[in-house]
């Protein structure tokens, strides 16, 4: 088959911004939409077979791609994995102790609050939860585009998995609350 | 001069024709069917000038069956046979139906009998499943339809509750197949929705449409930016509606009067007298009920507005735990919100309104008809899926409603694809084997939030046969999840270190097999043999036409894109199409179709990495991975 075109090596030029932890958020929706524009299955419905099963493939792969830049975290995992870092989220769980201690902190005070069924205090944690992810999230800008300090990244990735675990848990709190 | 040519009527393939494509509501309570005529939706009246069907069936002795409002009117006299909001049973076991006594039907639940787990009812023409009833309301849309248009439907954009799991939304599409009516989309009703009100007020901005039906509740909240609808997050109860504030006033009656265990006809009976009273209250502020019941008693109550809205109080409770959870799926709070869209009849009530409004702090929108909103936008959205053009250009990105996950030890559910994700979707997630030379292994598959099992919907027991035998955990087998755009799901698996592809035996958990459907394909034509055989050669046939067009189009518009070798191949697959054609073998001419389908794999890639291409000034995903 010929192609007129160069073929995307990664997520970032399938969608053509720069390869880099600090992303346009506005830029990546266009460009989304853009391609969704193109490869929705919708487009091909009246088409043949084979054109709707390509149609589908595609568009599975720009939502992949769209969901895993959007993400804070996932697209620090997914920079890391380009630089063949692995951030062992799964087998390294040496972590500092003060960081350990806050976190049991947190999910006590949750679970307080839940308790209490009190929805104030939950929202203050969701504030506080936020503003800390929010540092590691800036930290990881510097350490991944100006410091190529991956190593030290993918410690910051497993930290923000703890937050992303703590958030899940303060979702589940309100949910809770609901019911 | 030249002859001109004329094809046979509905097989015509001029490029440029209309295509008939038409959107169905398949109401709880009624159901719909628009068109898009002349660039504008409308539905489409019966003969007697009446947009709404009611979604009522009934079975009688002869083998008739009657669908709509004569259903209606005979449902006091004989409940057992007739069957009303069906659309609940869809994919549901018996013990999902809760109460089984207040209902008037004989159900047979199938799960006991080792088989597939969505309940049946057993009526005078035999037992039915709740596929196969919806299956009599779809015939006559399409009926009602094809009258009205004057010709075959291309296909149809069929809607269905967003909060809809799997197996309700296959049970869906499997009514159609029933009927062979081709389904271009499952279509979520609140998107439906939105479509028409977004595309007739040219809406920017985040948009809730709460849809409180017959008998499920949706809320979804949506982005609209230059014609790009983009569903945020998703929720609902798909057993909440405009029914239960009917069971309200019903229950209400039979304290008032002190009554206890009525037969069916006097169940049915005040049940219709509480719509009707419900009805009344919207515009009323009270409304009286009287009835005579078959043992004589005479009932006569006035139930006021006040009255009704401390009965009704936790049902519209009920509908706002989704909207909050809905938001914070979205990461939105109320004040972020624009719009609020009302759709479905049970939000005229004026309780309801009052209680959205007070929610999102404005007043809901209600300038399209509740009841006809969902219909014109399905409509709007079939046109474009049948290939007609119009001036609008749209893109719209649903998502799934509820997370999908694998069982794993300890009755513990491993989420794959998280909710709210935008589809179609896929996730793999690989295996390994527990003990040596193991050749089998059994997955369940689950939907739902909660982390055990048993909390969740099961959807289906897979097992996976021929895996090479191998150390425990030295296989690797690799599971795809993948979701379409119609929100169902299907899965894959492949050994990696071989590269077997293991062979999957789905066992349905509420669903229909492919026997199952069969079965009743056959029962439902048993008269009929020839017919159905003539009507799927005629199926076959129109889409190796418009097969034999797309491909021809494609190969004008983008044949330097092939080598020669592979033009000449498609070129032969398509005279091979032509020759069967002229012959009447419908088996025949299916391997032709897939036989051109496969051969165009390639050319279909192509075109479209060419149209992405265009569109992103020399981007390509053609090798792209996930990762």
């Amino acid at each position: 088959m010929t192609h007129g075109f160069d073929t995307p090596k990664n997520h970032f030029q399938l969608f053509g911004i720069a390869q880099s932890y600090k992303l346009d958020i506005a830029q990546l929706e266009l460009a989304f939409r853009a391609l969704q524009a193109q490869v929705h299955p919708d487009k091909s419905a009246h088409l043949s077979d084979a054109e709707q099963r390509v149609a589908m493939q595609r568009s599975t792969l720009v939502n992949e791609a769209y969901q895993t830049l959007r993400s804070p975290i996932r697209r620090a995992r997914y920079l890391l994995s380009l630089q063949g870092v692995d951030t062992q989220e799964e087998t390294n769980t040496a972590m500092p102790l003060e960081f350990l201690m806050a976190q049991m902190e947190w999910r006590e005070a949750v679970a307080d609050a839940q308790q209490a069924r009190d929805a104030d205090a939950l929202g203050q944690l969701e504030a506080r939860m936020k503003d800390e992810t929010g540092e590691l999230e800036a930290m990881l800008a510097v350490k991944i585009d100006s410091e190529h300090d991956y190593a030290f990244a993918a410690g910051l990735v497993r930290k923000l998995r703890f937050m992303e675990r703590l958030a899940e848990e303060i979702d589940s709190a309100y949910d809770e609350l609901d019911n | 001069m030249a002859l001109l040519q004329i094809s046979e009527p509905g097989l015509s393939t001029a490029p440029h024709q209309h295509r008939l494509a038409v959107g169905i509501d398949l109401g709880t309570t009624n159901s719909l069917v628009a068109t898009v005529r002349n660039g504008i939706s409308v539905v489409l009246n019966d003969e007697h000038g009446r947009a709404m069907l009611p979604s009522v069936v009934r079975y009688t002795l002869d083998g008739r069956v009657t669908v709509g409002e004569s259903a209606q009117s005979a449902q006091s006299d004989d409940p057992v046979n007739t069957i009303v909001s069906v659309k609940r049973f869809m994919g549901r076991g018996l013990a999902d139906v809760g109460d089984t006594s207040r209902l008037p039907y004989r159900f047979v639940d199938m799960s006991a009998a080792g088989q597939a787990g969505m309940l049946q009812l057993r009526t005078v023409a035999g037992v039915k499943s709740p596929v196969e009833v919806s299956a009599e309301i779809l015939k006559v849309l399409r009926s009602r339809a094809e009258a009205s248009l004057g010709g075959e439907l291309v296909g149809a954009v069929i809607t269905v509750p967003a909060y809809f799991d799997d197996a309700q939304r296959q049970a869906t599409k499997d009514a159609a197949k029933l009927v062979g009516l081709n389904v271009l989309r499952l279509l979520n009703e609140p998107t439906a929705a939105a479509i028409a009100y977004g595309l007739d007020n040219a809406s920017e901005g985040v948009y809730a449409v709460y849809d409180l039906g017959g008998g499920t509740f949706d809320i979804s909240i949506l982005r609209l930016s230059r014609g790009v609808f983009e569903v945020l997050s998703a929720n609902g109860d798909s057993a909440l509606g405009g029914d239960d504030f009917d069971q309200r006033i019903h229950c209400w009656l039979l304290e008032k009067n002190q009554l206890s265990a009525l037969n069916p006809q006097d169940t049915r009976l005040l049940l219709t007298l509480a719509r009707a009273a419900k009805e009344q209250l919207t515009e009323h502020e009270e409304a009286r009920i009287t009835a005579v019941l078959s043992s004589g008693e005479v009932i006569d109550n006035v139930l006021t507005q006040d009255e009704f809205e401390s009965l009704s109080k936790n049902l519209i409770q009920r509908t706002l735990q989704p909207l909050r959870r809905a938001l914070r799926d979205a990461r939105l709070s109320v004040t972020d919100v624009k719009g609020v869209v009302m759709v479905g009849g049970a939000t005229r009530m004026p309780q309801v309104q009052h209680a959205v409004g007070e929610f999102f702090g404005q007043t809901p929108l209600t300038n399209l008809d509740p009841d006809k909103v969902v219909a014109l936008g399905a409509a709007i959205q079939a046109n474009l899926l049948a290939g007609n053009r119009s001036s609008d250009e749209w893109l719209l990105l649903d998502v799934i409603p509820l997370s999908l996950g694998l069982e794993t030890m300890g009755g513990l559910v491993e989420k794959i694809i998280p909710r709210n994700s935008t589809i179609p979707t896929a996730r793999a997630q690989e295996f390994t084997t527990y003990k040596d030379g193991q050749t089998a292994m059994s997955l369940h598959v689950v939907q739902g939030e909660r982390e055990l099992v048993s909390d969740c919907r099961s959807l289906a027991k897979f097992e996976l046969r021929g895996i090479p035998a191998m150390v425990a955990g030295a296989a690797r087998i690799r599971v795809t999840f993948q979701v379409d755009a119609d929100g169902l799901l299907n899965v894959a698996a492949r050994e990696m270190g071989s590269g077997i592809e293991a062979a999957i035996a789905v066992k349905p958990s509420y669903g229909l097999s492919d026997a199952e459907i069969t079965r009743m394909l056959q029962d439902s034509t048993q008269h009929a043999q020839d017919d159905m055989q003539a009507r799927a050669l005629r199926e076959h046939q129109v889409e190796a036409n418009q097969l034999l067009e797309a491909v021809g189009h494609a190969l004008e518009q983008d044949g330097m894109l092939l080598e020669a070798d592979q033009r000449a191949r498609i070129e032969t697959q398509m005279s091979v199409l032509r020759d069967t054609l002229q012959l009447t073998d419908q088996r025949e001419l299916k391997r032709a179709i897939s036989a051109l389908n496969e051969t165009t794999v390639s050319f279909a890639q192509a075109r479209m990495d060419k149209s992405v291409a265009q569109a992103l000034a020399g981007k390509n995903i053609s090798d792209l991975e996930v990762k």
